[in-house]
C-alpha cells in the first residue's frame, strides 16, 4: 500500500499480531487519503492505551497525551486554528473511563472534531482489567469472580448527550466501517465513532467471530435523525445495530459560537496581537 | 471633642455578605484616586454570599504606603455584628460612625445612611450617602462626586441616578459638615494620572500585554477574578476564554491551545493546581509553554477558602511526577504582577517550559494606585519556527533548545508524546536517548539563570539584620521597616522564586541576623533557600490564621526578636 499517511518504519508497531487495531489503522489511513488531506493539516489527539498509540503510526502531526485526557486538547487545538482537521483516538477505558468527564463535556461544547473509540471491551495496555463495556460476568485477575457491574452503553449515552453524530462499526468490515468513517469526519460537529475491535490477548470472548454473529447492519431506510428510534437502537444487544445510529445537523459548533469567530474567521493562532487594544483596556483603570 | 487624622486615615466598612461593601467601595475608590488621594484598599470575606462579617479597610494617605494596618481610624458598620467582628482592631481613637444600632462604642457619631436614603426613595441608596459622607470627611469637590456618580450608574434609567446623585450630595453634606473630624491628607495632581488596580487586574493586564490570547480554568476563589478579567478584555481583543468542566481539563487544555500556536494561560488556587498535577507533567514531557497562575489560599483541602496564605509554594515547586525544570515567580507588587505576567508568556515561550505565577487572596484583592505602565521596549516573542520537511520537534541542537513548531506552519510535522520520545516526537525506549532528554530538559534550567530577576534590596547594603519576604508580605514589611527607622536592618524581597538567584546566599551571609517572614506555618521559602544555598535562616515570623500580616504586627514582631538578640 502506498499510502502518504503510512509511516516509514511500519515493522515496528507495538500491537499484538492479529489485533483489531492494525485493521483499524488501514481503515483510517485510506479515508484521510480518500478524503485528500495533508498530514499538515491534520492532527491525531489520544490518550494513552493501545488504542491511543494510533497516532504513533500514521503519518500526521500529533499529540499523544495523558490517560484519558484526549479530548480538552483535540478541542483547544481546533479552537485555536479551526482550519486543522482533528481527530482523537482512545480506547474504551481511555475515553469513557479515566476520561469519561471530558465525553461528557465536551458533547455540551460540540467542537468539530470527530472521536474515535476503539472499544475492545478491555484494558489492553495494562493487560486485561475489565473496561467500562466489559461484559457482565467476564472474569479477568482483577474481577476474578466475574465483573458485577454493568457495562456503559456508550451509545445510548452518547445519543442522550446529543452527540450529533453517533456510530457503531465493526473494524472486521473495512468497506462499512471506511463508510462511516468518512461520514463521520464530513460531519460538521462532535462525532462518536464506537469501533468494536477484537483484542486477541485479554478478550476470549469478545472475538472476531463473536462480533461478526452478534452485530447486524442497519437498514438503508433507518432515519438517524429520529432521536426516539436512535435510542430504541441504542438498547439493542445480541445482535447489536451497526451503522450511523443518531445524527443531528443542525447544532452549531464550538469554533462557531466562539465571540473571536463570529465576524473573522482568520484562526486565533495567525491573529497578532493589537497593542492600541491592549493600552485602552489598561488605561480604563486611570 | 475633636478627631485629627494626618496625612493617613484607614476607613473600614464592614456588613454582611450582600450589603454593599464592595459598591461602596468601587464607588469610592475611583473617585478619591480621581480627586488625587493615594488609594489603599484591601477586603477580608467570610466564605458565604449571603450573612456574615465581611470587611474592607480603605486607606487614603500622603504617601504611597501600601501596608495592611490592623489599627482603624475610623469604622462604619453596615450591620450590627460588625462592631464586635472588628473589636480587636478598635482603639481609643477610632471613631464608629453609622446608624445608632449598629455604632455601639465608646466614640461613635451617628449618621442615619438608611433614613436619608429612605427620603430619597429607597433604602438602597444608602450606599451612595455613605460614599458621599467619605467622600464629604475627606474634602472631595463635590461635582466631582456629582459627576463621577453619573457615570458610575450610567447604564442605569435616568431616575436612578438623579436619585444617586442626590444620595451621594446628602452624604457629603453631612461629612464636609461634621465637626468632630478633621482629616490633612496631602493630594497630588499626578495621582490623578495613575492607574488603580487589584492584584488580579494586574496578573491579567499583564497577561494580555504579554499576548495572551487563551484562557481556560475552572472557577476557585481566590483565582476567579482573573478568570472574570480576561473574560471582559475578551470583548475587544481576540482571547478564547473558557470555563472547563475540571482542572484536569484545563490544564490539558491549556497544553493543546498551545501546541496549535495559541498563549494559552490557566488561573487556579491550591486546590485545582494539586488535579492539574499529570498535566503539569506532560507540559514538562512535550516541552510546551504554560503559563500558570495560582492565587493561594489556606488549605490543606477546602481549607478557608475566602482567606490567605503562602503555603502553597512546596505544591507549586513539587507538583508533576518525574524530574523536571521549571520557573515560579511570586510578585510583591502590582509593577511585579504586571510586569512578571507580562514576561511570562514570552519565557515561557522561549525556554518551553511552565511558568508559575503565584499570588494569594491578599494580594489578588488588595487594591492601590500606581503611575502607568511602560509598554515600549517589549515585544511578544512567538518563539515559533516555521518547519521544514524535515523538521523534528525534540531535536538536540547546540543551545539545548528545540525550535518548536506548530501543526499547518510550514512543511514538517510537529509530533508530542507523553511517553519518552526520540527528536521526532515518537515513543522510544532507547537508553542512550532517554538520558539524552532528561539531560536536554534539565539543561534549560541553566539557560534561565541569566534571565532570574535578581531579589531587591531595601535599605543599606550594610545591614546587620536582614529581613526577608517573598511575594505578597513585600509592601507591609516595607512599611513596617520604614517605620522602625533601624539603619542595621534591610530588607530582602524575591518575587523570583525559583530557580533562586546565583546571589541569594552572599545577601544572607552578609547578615549577622537573618529573619524570614512568611504568611505559612513551616517556612517553606525558608525551606527551598535552606535546600539551594544550605543557608539556614534564624529566625521565623509566621502567620496562618487566614489573614496578612499588619504593618503594626510585624514592627512590633521585629523588635521583639531584635531585643531578644540584645538580651
Ligand atoms: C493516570 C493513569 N492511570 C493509569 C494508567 C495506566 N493505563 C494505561 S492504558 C490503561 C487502560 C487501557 O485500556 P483502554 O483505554 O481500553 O485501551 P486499550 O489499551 O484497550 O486500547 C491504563 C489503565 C495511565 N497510563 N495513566
Ligand atoms: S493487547 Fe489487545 S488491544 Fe492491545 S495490541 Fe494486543 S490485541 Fe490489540
Amino acid at each position: 500500500m502506498n499510502n502518504k499517511f503510512d509511516i516509514k518504519n511500519n515493522s515496528d508497531i507495538a500491537w499484538c499480531p492479529g489485533c483489531g487495531n492494525f485493521l483499524i489503522r488501514k481503515e483510517i489511513m485510506s479515508v484521510l487519503e480518500e478524503l485528500k488531506l495533508s498530514p499538515q493539516e491534520l492532527v491525531l489527539v489520544s490518550g494513552i492505551g493501545q488504542a491511543a498509540k494510533m497516532p504513533q503510526y500514521v503519518n500526521s502531526n500529533f499529540f499523544n497525551g495523558l490517560h484519558g485526557r484526549g479530548l480538552p486538547p483535540a478541542t483547544a487545538i481546533k479552537a485555536a486554528n479551526p482550519q486543522l482537521t482533528v481527530l482523537a483516538f482512545g480506547g474504551d477505558g481511555d475515553m469513557y473511563g479515566e476520561g469519561g468527564n471530558h465525553l461528557l463535556h465536551t458533547s455540551r461544547r460540540n467542537p468539530d472534531i470527530t472521536l474515535f473509540v476503539h472499544d475492545n471491551m478491555i484494558y489492553g495496555l495494562t493487560k486485561g482489567q475489565a473496561s467500562p463495556t466489559t461484559n457482565f460476568g467476564f472474569e479477568t485477575p482483577v474481577q476474578n469472580f466475574g465483573v458485577f457491574e454493568r457495562p456503559l452503553n456508550p451509545i445510548a449515552l452518547a445519543i442522550s448527550l446529543e452527540i450529533t453524530f453517533v456510530a457503531r462499526v465493526f473494524c472486521g468490515h473495512p468497506e462499512q466501517t471506511q463508510e462511516i468513517m468518512k461520514k463521520a469526519i464530513n460531519h460538521k460537529g462532535f462525532a462518536l465513532v464506537d469501533i468494536f475491535q477484537p483484542c486477541v490477548s485479554f478478550n476470549k470472548i469478545n472475538t472476531h467471530k463473536w462480533f461478526e454473529e452478534n452485530t447486524y447492519y442497519l437498514k438503508e431506510d433507518y432515519d438517524p435523525t429520529d432521536r426516539d428510534k436512535a435510542f430504541k437502537k441504542a438498547y439493542e444487544t445480541m445482535p447489536f445495530p451497526l451503522g450511523v445510529i443518531y445524527k443531528n445537523d443542525g447544532r452549531k459548533t464550538f469554533e462557531e459560537n466562539l465571540h473571536i469567530y463570529q465576524k473573522n474567521d482568520t484562526p486565533l493562532v495567525k491573529r497578532s496581537t493589537n497593542l492600541s487594544n491592549i493600552k485602552n483596556e489598561i488605561n480604563k483603570k486611570i | 471633642m475633636l478627631s485629627k487624622f494626618e496625612n493617613d486615615v484607614v476607613i473600614v466598612l464592614a456588613g454582611e455578605a450582600g450589603q454593599g461593601i464592595q459598591s461602596i467601595e468601587g464607588i469610592l475608590s475611583l473617585l478619591l484616586k480621581r480627586s488625587g488621594y493615594n488609594y489603599f484598599s484591601t477586603s477580608e470575606f467570610m466564605s458565604r454570599v449571603r450573612g456574615g462579617v465581611n470587611s474592607t479597610e480603605i486607606r487614603i494617605s500622603s504617601q504611597e504606603v501600601n501596608g495592611f494596618r490592623n489599627r482603624i481610624d475610623i469604622l462604619i458598620p453596615l450591620s450590627d455584628k460588625s462592631v464586635d467582628h472588628l473589636k480587636s482592631r478598635l482603639t481609643d481613637q477610632t471613631l464608629v460612625i453609622g446608624e445608632k444600632d449598629k455604632t455601639t462604642y465608646k466614640k461613635s457619631i451617628e449618621v442615619p445612611f438608611s433614613d436619608i436614603a429612605k427620603e430619597i426613595g429607597n433604602k438602597i441608596f444608602s450606599n451612595t450617602v455613605a460614599a458621599g459622607f467619605i467622600c464629604g470627611l475627606l474634602n472631595v469637590e463635590l461635582q466631582l462626586c456629582k459627576d463621577f456618580i453619573a457615570e458610575y450608574f450610567a447604564s442605569k434609567k435616568q431616575d436612578i441616578i438623579d436619585k444617586n446623585i442626590i444620595a451621594i450630595s446628602k452624604g457629603h453634606k453631612i461629612g464636609k459638615d461634621l465637626e468632630q473630624i478633621k482629616i490633612t491628607i496631602d493630594k497630588s495632581k499626578k495621582i490623578q494620572k495613575h492607574l488603580l488596580l487589584t492584584g488580579a487586574e494586574a496578573v491579567s493586564l499583564g497577561a494580555l500585554a504579554g499576548g495572551c490570547n487563551f484562557v481556560c480554568a475552572y472557577p476557585m476563589s481566590p483565582a476567579t477574578s482573573v478568570l472574570e478579567n480576561m473574560a471582559s478584555y475578551s470583548k475587544d481583543n481576540d482571547i478564547i476564554v473558557e470555563q472547563v468542566e475540571d482542572e484536569i481539563g484545563v490544564i490539558n487544555m491549556t497544553l493543546g491551545a498551545w501546541y496549535a500556536g495559541a498563549r494559552a494561560m490557566a488561573t487556579t488556587s491550591g486546590g485545582g493546581f494539586a488535579l492539574m498535577s499529570e498535566g503539569i507533567s506532560l507540559c514538562a514531557m512535550i516541552e510546551s509553554p504554560l503559563v500558570m497562575h495560582i492565587a493561594q489560599r489556606p488549605g490543606p483541602a477546602t481549607g478557608l477558602p475566602t482567606r490567605t496564605e503562602q503555603g502553597d509554594l512546596n505544591l507549586v515547586l513539587y507538583a508533576g511526577h518525574g524530574d523536571f525544570p521549571r520557573i515560579i515567580l511570586a510578585p510583591g507588587t502590582l509593577e511585579e504582577a504586571f510586569y512578571q505576567s507580562r514576561n511570562a508568556f514570552n519565557m515561557s515561550a522561549k525556554y518551553q517550559m511552565p511558568v508559575f505565577i503565584l499570588t494569594d487572596q491578599f494580594f489578588v484583592d488588595s487594591k492601590y494606585n500606581i503611575e502607568n505602565f511602560d509598554l515600549d521596549n517589549f515585544e511578544i516573542e512567538e518563539s515559533i519556527v516555521k518547519t521544514n520537511p524535515d523538521y523534528q520537534r525534540f531535536a538536540f541542537t547546540k543551545d539545548g533548545l528545540s525550535p518548536r513548531g506548530i501543526p499547518n506552519h510550514g512543511k514538517g510535522l510537529v509530533c508530542v508524546d507523553s511517553d519518552e520520545h526520540d527528536e521526532s516526537g515518537h515513543i522510544t525506549e532507547d537508553f542512550d536517548i532517554r538520558v539524552k532528554m532528561v539531560d536536554k530538559r534539565k539543561h534549560k534550567l541553566k539557560l534561565v539563570e541569566k534571565d532570574i530577576t535578581p531579589p531587591k534590596l531595601i535599605g543599606k547594603e550594610n545591614y546587620k539584620t536582614l529581613v526577608i519576604c517573598w511575594g505578597s508580605t513585600f509592601n507591609t514589611l516595607k512599611e513596617a521597616l520604614e517605620e522602625l527607622e533601624n539603619e542595621d536592618i534591610s530588607l530582602l524581597h524575591f518575587s523570583w522564586i525559583y530557580p533562586l538567584h546565583k546571589d541569594t546566599f552572599d545577601y544572607l551571609n552578609k547578615a549577622d541576623k537573618t529573619i524570614i517572614v512568611e504568611n505559612n506555618s513551616s517556612g517553606q521559602m525558608a525551606q527551598l533557600i535552606r535546600s539551594t544555598t544550605g543557608f539556614a535562616i534564624d529566625e521565623e515570623i509566621l502567620k496562618y490564621n487566614g489573614l496578612p500580616f499588619s504593618v503594626e504586627e510585624l514592627k512590633q514582631k521585629i523588635t521583639n526578636l531584635i531585643n531578644k538578640e540584645k538580651k
